[in-house]
């Protein structure tokens, strides 16, 4: 099997979704002249042309609004983020008339849009630049947010997502755009709501979802060789739809559950695991669930500062050594 | 010396009076048809009287929220609409009864939508501020305002993108245009070519501030911004169901043949407050002006007067047609009245099309989190 990068992936998904589906439109700002900001539309104007590949100009409320009102009439827009914090300019769009249009409309309209970009700190681009909205997102209903960890997952969730007729919205990784990994290259999906254990283990779970997952694979491996605790890491790999039963079989399975991600703590998404956690598999757990999130505050610009904000392996390991 | 505050008052710049008989005649407007003519008029008469029930239902405590009601602002949505072709459609913010009896919907499920019954055009998800039917190009009946109007690049977007030759007509409040989504809208309707008008219903007032306390430049009007986005613009005088007609075609036509947006602004008048709630609207506007706009400028008795002078119809005749309105709006009262409203599994439904598509459906997992 071919290994691509995690910003091959996304593009090879949208590739392969432009050739299936004329009405499929990719729309954001440098996404086609200046071939993508982080480069995931590279080459997609000259292989598509200007109708199908559109530069916006830096209005995400306008253009994102206005993909939303093309979908209703059946386009499928897909519209890049440069960032996920910019959506905030946008959020009128995004949470009221994307998720509720269907609703408000007893039905009778359909909203098939994705959008997609980075969401993800660690980079040094400061408290503005570094929003993880997932946990807001799957606080609406009507909309879907999916976080793929690897290029596998960033190719077969993003053609799920393009395929949807709900809103999806896709966060990504500009830390793992360049991250490698084996993706097959013909037409599969991975389906919404379909998480993944990543490693089999016994003694705790893992459980993460986005550039956490591999802040859990490293804690997983040093607990292996310096701890002999044998740790089993889920991925969730979408928030709303979720996948409760794998994360319940898990810790049925292991009796003790680490929480992690880039989230704030306060109403995060791992509040709503801990939840289902000590909801479904209460009887079954050895120590209370624990979680790990960013440190709570807005994101730090200071280079070393920024990485201890954020979940770190080495503060997995700890926590975990707390519980088992 | 700094300006902090905006002028407290003034009065409102006064339309210039209609001369319907001279603006008969007008291109769009020469070769309709006695027919067309007094169906107009129909349409106008039944939006009325159907806000007039609806207020009555209101205070009778039938209606809960919001009540925005359309009552002297008629003309605008009958003779926009009357200007419809296939391809054309119509998106508009929260005062939308009025755009949606235009477009074809009945007094029955608009009514029944108030009363929060299922039988409502929205099976009473929606509200007084959220009617649609896409089955007659109607997006809706939106909220928050200015937050249609990237919609309706979006739905003219659509049309371009698949090549259909059509227009999206938006609708907006004056309140609307000092919204940023509104100008965003405007420069990318522009620089896109999108076959879009926006038109704004200038009722004087964004809920009880005044165009003067709230925008800059009242005296030119605010379509004049469109001059910022390099974009067509008009100023219309809503009393007169013609001149509406003929400055909206001229921008639907410039939208349909030649791929342009417009922005047109219509001086109208509403004549009840922002919405039912609004107990100040005798205090941010006087009486005398309000009394006025009723008496002299208002567009259903301009428009009869025109009939009754053109003898295209005579006293019986537009009694008629009044008591076949109010009948209607009563017996949409009673329907509303006598409608179920949904039952409780209902609020699940309508979420995700792929929820209520189950034999379609690719996702797994749980999409509700109710337990």
């Amino acid at each position: 099997m071919p290994e691509i990068s995690y910003r091959q992936a996304l593009k090879n998904a949208m590739i392969e979704e432009l050739n299936r589906d004329e009405n499929v439109v990719i729309i954001g700002e440098e996404v086609a002249e200046y071939n993508g900001a982080y480069k995931v539309t590279e080459g997609l104007l000259k292989q598509f042309g200007p109708k199908r590949i559109v530069d916006a100009p830096i209005s995400e409320a306008g253009f994102i609004g206005m993909g939303i009102g093309a979908s209703m009439l059946g386009i499928r827009p897909v519209m890049e983020l440069m960032f996920w914090s910019f959506a905030y300019v946008a959020w009128d769009q995004i949470i009221n008339n994307a998720a509720s249009v269907r609703y408000m409309s007893g039905g009778k309209i359909n909203v098939p849009i994705v959008i997609r970009g980075p969401a993800n700190g660690g980079t040094g681009v400061g408290a503005t630049h570094s929003h993880t909205p997932e946990n807001f997102i799957a606080n609406t209903p009507g909309l879907k947010v999916v976080c793929p960890s690897n290029p596998y997952d960033a190719k077969g969730l993003m053609k799920s997502a393009i395929r949807d007729n709900d809103p999806v919205y896709v966060m990504e990784s500009t830390i793992m755009y360049n991250d490698v990994g084996e993706v097959p290259d013909e037409d599969y999906t991975v389906p919404l709501g379909k998480a993944k254990v990543t490693r089999e283990g016994t003694d705790l779970s893992l459980i993460a979802h986005g550039p956490s997952v591999l802040v859990c694979l490293e804690a997983a491996e040093i607990l292996k060789t310096e701890h002999d605790i044998d740790a089993e890491v889920v991925d969730l790999r979408s928030i709303r739809p979720l996948d409760e039963e794998t994360i319940v079989n898990s810790v049925k399975k292991t009796s003790r559950a680490v929480l992690v991600e880039e989230n704030k703590p306060f109403c995060g998404v791992d509040a709503q695991i801990a939840y289902l956690i000590q909801n479904q598999a209460f009887d079954y757990l050895d120590a209370p669930v624990q979680r790990i999130s960013a440190i709570d505050a807005p994101a730090i610009y200071s280079p070393p500062l920024e990485k201890i904000q954020l979940p770190k392996a080495n503060v997995v390991v700890k926590k975990v050594l707390e519980i088992c | 010396m700094t300006k902090t505050t905006a002028p407290k008052k003034s009065a409102r710049p006064k339309p210039t009076k209609a001369n319907l008989a001279k603006e008969a005649k007008t291109p769009a407007n020469a070769k309709l048809t006695a027919e067309e003519l007094i169906g107009f008029y129909r349409e106008m008469v039944r939006i009325r009287r159907f806000e007039e029930r609806s207020l009555r239902a209101y205070q009778q405590g039938k209606i809960a929220g919001f009540l925005h009601l359309y009552i002297g602002q008629e003309s605008i949505a009958v003779g926009c609409v009357s200007l419809m072709e296939e391809n054309d459609h119509v998106i508009t913010a929260y005062r939308d009864h009025g755009h949606a009896l235009a477009v074809g919907m009945s007094m029955d499920e608009c009514m029944a939508e108030l009363f929060g019954k299922a039988t409502g055009c929205s099976k009473g998800k929606g509200g007084s501020m959220h009617y649609f039917d896409p089955s007659k190009n109607y997006w809706g009946g939106h909220g928050i305002v200015a937050g249609q109007t990237p919609l309706g690049a979006g739905l003219a977007y659509g049309l371009k993108y698949q090549e259909k030759k059509g227009c999206a007509l938006c609708f907006l409040g004056d309140g609307a245009v000092n919204q940023g989504a509104f100008h965003e809208s405007l420069n990318i309707a522009s620089l896109w070519d999108l076959p879009v008008v926006y038109i704004i219903e200038n009722n004087g007032y964004s809920m009880g501030t005044s165009q003067e306390r709230s925008s800059v430049h009242p005296e030119a009007g605010i379509a004049v911004r469109a001059d910022g986005y390099n974009m067509n613009w008009a100023k219309i005088n809503g009393e007169s169901l013609f001149d509406i007609r003929e400055g909206v075609k001229k921008a639907m036509d410039l939208a349909r043949d030649e791929s342009k947006p417009s922005l047109l602004e219509i001086h109208t008048y509403r004549y009840q407050g922002h919405s039912i709630a609004d107990a100040n609207h005798k205090k941010y506007r006087s009486k005398e002006e309000i009394d006025d706009y009723r008496k002299n400028h208002d567009p259903i008795i301009l428009y009869r007067d025109y009939l009754l002078e053109s003898k295209l119809l005579d006293d019986d005749g537009i009694k008629e047609i009044d008591l076949a309105a109010k009948e209607e709006a009563e017996k949409s009262a009673a329907f509303a009245e006598q409608s179920e409203f949904p039952i409780e599994e209902d609020i699940l439904k309508d979420v995700y099309w792929e929820e209520d598509n189950p034999d379609q459906k690719q996702s797994e997992g749980r999409i509700f989190f109710n337990d």
